[in-house]
C-alpha cells in the first residue's frame, strides 16, 4: 500500500477517537516533558557550576596545612604542621612550572569607617594574588611589592564592602580602620559573585600579607598558599613539584607522610560537574520511567483497539489486505500517536523548563541532542509497544475476524 | 466452452469442537461457468456460508480441490489468498460489513488501496464511478450510519465491483432488507451479471432465487439438487410493475379522498 494512503488511514482512525488518542498520548507527553525539564535543570546546574569554578582562577593550585590522607586527626609534629611565608618563598624561588605564587593569611575583623562598621574576612596576600585568582580592580590599584616589603597599611576592598560602606562615593584614598589599625584604601575589586557553595567572594578586604602578619592576625602562619601553573598541561607536574619543595621545606625528605595538602581546583571542578551529571542522569532516568509507563499505556490502548476493531480488520482482509498491511497500519498508528505525544511533550518540556527557571531562579539549558533523543525515543516507544498488538491484529483469521461480535 | 470460473471437487470442511467433529461440508463438487447467475439455497446450518467462504478464499477447505479462474487455490499461502481476493473476487455480506465512521466513497475505495499490481490510477474517481453505478452518486460522503439498509448494501456492492472482479459472491445479501429493496438489489446483481460478472448468491427466499439462472440446493453439507431455471424473472421489470401498482393504489386513495 502507498505510504500516503497508509498515513491518511492511520491519522484517520486516530482522529476518529480523539478523546482516547489524547489520553493515550498524555503518557508520552508527560514522559517526554519530564525528561526535557529534568535534563534542562540538571544541565543548567552543571553549566552554572562550571562557570563558578572557572571563576575561582586559572590553573589554580591550593596548598593547605594538614594532610587529608591522614584523616586530619593524627598530626604528630605540630610545629611543622603549618604553612609559613618561608614555604611560600621557597615555592616561589624553586618552582619552575609556576607563573605566580601568593601566601594567604586569613583573619576576620571589623571594617570601621565614618559611616558604619562591617565585619568581614581580611586576606593578607602578595601582589600575585589577583593574577592567580584572575581578578581585577575597577578603581585605584592593587598595592605594590614595595608596599608588601615595607608592610604599608594599605587595603583593597571587595565590591560588597564598597556597596555597604561607600554606597555613593569612590572609597579610593579614604581612611578606614581594620580593627584598631588605620588603613588607606588604594583600590576596589571587580565583583566576582558567589562560589558554588554560596560564599560571597566580594565580602573581602585584601591587604599585604606582611602587614596582616604584623598588625592584624597576631600569628605568622598562613591559611593557604595559592599558586598558578604556567599552563593547563603542567597542572599535574606543577603539583608534584610543589609537593617536593614542601617536603624539603618541612624536613620530610627522610620519610613520613605529607603534613600539607596540594590540591588542584580542576579536580574539584571535575568532581562537582561529575556529581551534577550523575544527578542529571538520575533525574532523566526517573523521568524516562514515565516515558515507559506512557508506552505501556499505548500498548494497552492498541490491544483494546485491536479487539474492538476485529471486525474492521476482517473487512480489510476480506477485500484483500495482507497480514503485513494490517501490521503496518497498526504500527503506523501507534508510532504517529507516540511521535505526536513526543512533539507535544517537547514543547511542554521547554515551556516547563523556562517557567521553572524563571520562578525558581535556576539556570536551565536543554542540549539539542536531548530533542532528538526524546523524539527518537518516543518513536521507538511507539514501535516497541505497538508491535505486539499490531502482530496480534495481523495474525487474525479473516473469517473469525468477520464473525467477531 | 471457456474455462469455468469455479471448479471444486470433493471439498470437505470439518470443524473440531473439542471431542466432536462438525462436518460442515461433506464432499462438494461444483462447476460454475463464466457469466452464470447462481443461487445457493438450503436450510439453516446446511453449509451454505461455509461453501461461500471457501469459494471466496476467506476460508480454506479441510480436503478437496479448488480451481478459481484457472488458478489452483488449495494450498495457497495466506498472502496469495489475500491477493487473490483483491484481484478476482468481490464479496457482499448479509450484515453489509462496511467500515463504520468512514464515508461511502472511502469504503468503496478500500480494496483499491490494497492492490499490489499497481493497475489503478485514480482510485477516488473509480470509487465515485462505482457508487454512481449502484445509484448512490449523491451519497458519496455519507457514513454507513447515515444510510438506509438498502443503501448500505449498495455501497457494499459498489465496493465488491470496484476492482472489476471475475466473481461476485453474496451471502444472503437481501437477508436484512425489505422485499422491495431486495428486488432492487437483485436488479443490480442481474445488471452486473449481464455485464459479464459471474454472480453467486446465497438466499433463503425462493422469491429471490427466481432471479437466478441456476439454483443449487445444499443439505447437510452436500449438494442435493442442481437445476437450471428455465425463465428467470427480471428484477428490473418487477420493479416497474411494483411502481405501477403503487401508483394505482395512490391514485385510488386520492379519488376516495376527493
Ligand atoms: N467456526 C465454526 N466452528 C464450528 N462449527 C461451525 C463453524 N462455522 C460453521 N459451523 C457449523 O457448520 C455448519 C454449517 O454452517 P454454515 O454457516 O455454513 O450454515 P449456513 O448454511 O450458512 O446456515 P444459515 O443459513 O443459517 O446461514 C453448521 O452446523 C455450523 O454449526
Ligand atoms: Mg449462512
Amino acid at each position: 500500500m502507498k505510504t500516503k494512503s497508509l498515513l491518511t488511514m492511520a491519522t484517520g482512525s486516530i482522529l476518529k477517537n480523539k478523546m482516547r488518542t489524547m489520553l493515550t498520548m498524555l503518557g508520552i507527553v508527560i514522559g517526554v516533558g519530564a525528561v526535557i525539564v529534568m535534563v534542562a535543570v540538571g544541565n543548567g546546574a552543571q553549566k552554572q557550576i562550571e562557570a563558578q569554578i572557572k571563576n575561582l582562577g586559572t590553573n589554580l593550585i591550593v596548598v593547605t596545612p594538614g594532610s587529608t590522607a591522614a584523616g586530619g586527626a593524627s598530626q604528630g609534629a605540630q610545629t611543622f604542621n603549618r604553612l609559613t611565608v618561608a614555604d611560600a618563598d621557597k615555592i616561589k624561588s624553586d618552582a619552575t612550572l609556576l607563573s605566580a605564587v601568593s601566601p594567604v593569611i586569613v583573619t576576620r575583623t571589623q571594617v570601621i569607617t565614618g559611616k558604619g562598621n562591617w565585619r568581614t574576612e581580611i586576606n593578607g596576600v602578595a601582589t600575585d594574588y589577583l593574577t592567580i585568582r584572575d581578578w581585577n580592580v575597577t578603581s585605584g590599584d592593587l598595592f605594590t611589592d614595595d608596599d608588601v616589603r615595607t608592610k604599608r597599611k594599605v587595603a583593597v576592598l571587595g565590591a560588597t564592602i564598597v556597596k555597604n560602606l561607600f554606597p555613593d562615593s569612590d572609597p579610593v584614598g579614604s581612611q578606614i580602620q581594620l580593627g584598631h589599625v588605620p588603613f588607606m584604601v588604594v583600590g576596589v575589586l571587580a565583583p566576582k559573585g558567589q562560589t558554588s557553595s554560596g560564599v560571597d567572594q566580594d565580602d573581602i578586604v585584601l591587604v599585604p600579607y606582611t602587614t596582616a602578619q604584623a598588625r592584624l592576625s597576631g600569628f605568622s602562619f598562613l591559611g593557604q598558599i595559592l599558586a598558578s601553573a604556567s599552563s593547563p598541561k603542567d597542572m599535574i607536574a606543577a603539583q608534584e613539584e610543589i609537593r617536593g619543595i614542601m617536603r624539603d621545606s618541612h624536613g620530610l625528605l627522610g620519610g613520613g607522610a605529607d603534613d600539607f595538602t596540594v590540591r588542584d581546583q580542576t579536580a574539584i571542578a571535575q568532581a562537582a560537574t561529575s556529581t551534577t551529571s550523575v544527578m542529571t542522569g538520575l533525574l532523566a532516568a526517573i523521568a524516562s520511567i514515565s516515558l515507559i509507563v506512557g508506552g505501556i499505556g499505548i500498548m494497552n490502548i492498541m490491544l483494546v483497539s485491536v479487539t474492538e476493531r476485529t471486525r474492521e480488520i476482517g473487512i480489510r482482509m476480506a477485500v484483500g489486505a495482507r497480514g503485513s498491511d494490517v501490521l503496518t497500519q497498526f504500527l503506523v498508528e501507534s508510532v504517529v500517536m507516540s511521535l505526536l505525544g513526543g512533539v507535544v511533550g517537547l514543547a511542554l518540556g521547554f515551556g516547563g523548563a523556562a517557567i521553572l527557571g524563571h520562578v525558581m531562579g535556576w539556570s536551565t539549558a536543554t542540549p539539542l541532542i536531548a530533542v532528538f533523543v526524546a523524539v527518537g525515543f518516543s518513536a521507538a516507544v511507539g514501535v516497541f509497544f505497538g508491535y505486539y498488538p499490531a502482530r496480534k491484529a495481523a495474525a487474525l483469521d479473516p473469517i473469525q475476524a468477520l464473525r467477531y461480535e | 466452452m471457456s474455462t469455468p470460473v469455479i471448479q471444486i471437487g470433493g471439498v470437505e470442511k470439518v470443524y473440531h469442537m473439542g471431542e466432536t467433529d462438525v462436518f460442515a461440508l461433506r464432499g462438494v463438487d461444483l462447476t460454475v461457468s463464466a457469466g452464470e447467475l447462481l443461487a445457493v439455497m438450503g436450510s439453516s446450518g446446511s453449509g451454505k456460508s461455509t461453501l461461500m467462504n471457501i469459494l471466496g478464499c476467506l476460508d480454506v477447505p479441510t480436503a478437496g480441490s479448488y480451481v478459481l479462474d484457472g488458478i489452483r487455490v488449495d494450498g495457497m499461502s495466506r498472502n496469495d489468498l489475500a491477493d487473490l481476493r483483491n484481484k478476482k473476487l468481490g464479496f457482499v455480506f448479509q450484515g453489509f460489513n462496511l467500515l463504520a465512521r468512514t464515508s461511502a466513497v472511502e469504503n468503496v475505495e478500500l480494496p483499491l488501496l490494497y492492490d499490489r499490481t499497481g493497475r489503478w490510477m485514480d482510485t477516488r474517481a473509480m470509487a465515485v464511478e462505482a457508487l454512481q453505478r449502484v445509484g448512490l452518486g449523491e451519497r458519496l460522503d455519507h457514513q454507513p450510519s447515515e444510510l438506509s439498509g438498502g443503501q448500505q448494501q449498495r455501497v457494499a456492492i459498489a465496493r465488491a465491483l470496484v476492482t472489476q472482479p471475475t466473481l461476485l459472491l453474496a451471502d444472503e445479501p437481501t437477508g436484512n432488507l425489505d422485499s422491495r429493496t431486495s428486488v432492487e438489489v437483485m436488479a443490480l446483481f442481474q445488471a452486473l451479471n449481464e455485464q459479464g460478472i459471474t454472480v453467486i448468491i446465497v438466499t433463503h427466499e425462493p422469491d429471490i432465487a427466481q432471479y437466478a439462472h441456476r439454483v443449487i440446493d445444499v443439505r447437510d453439507g452436500r449438494i442435493m439438487k442442481d437445476h437450471v431455471v428455465a425463465a428467470p424473472r427480471r428484477a428490473a421489470e418487477d420493479l416497474i410493475a411494483m411502481d405501477a401498482e403503487a401508483a394505482a393504489i395512490a391514485a385510488g386513495e386520492t379519488r376516495e379522498a376527493a
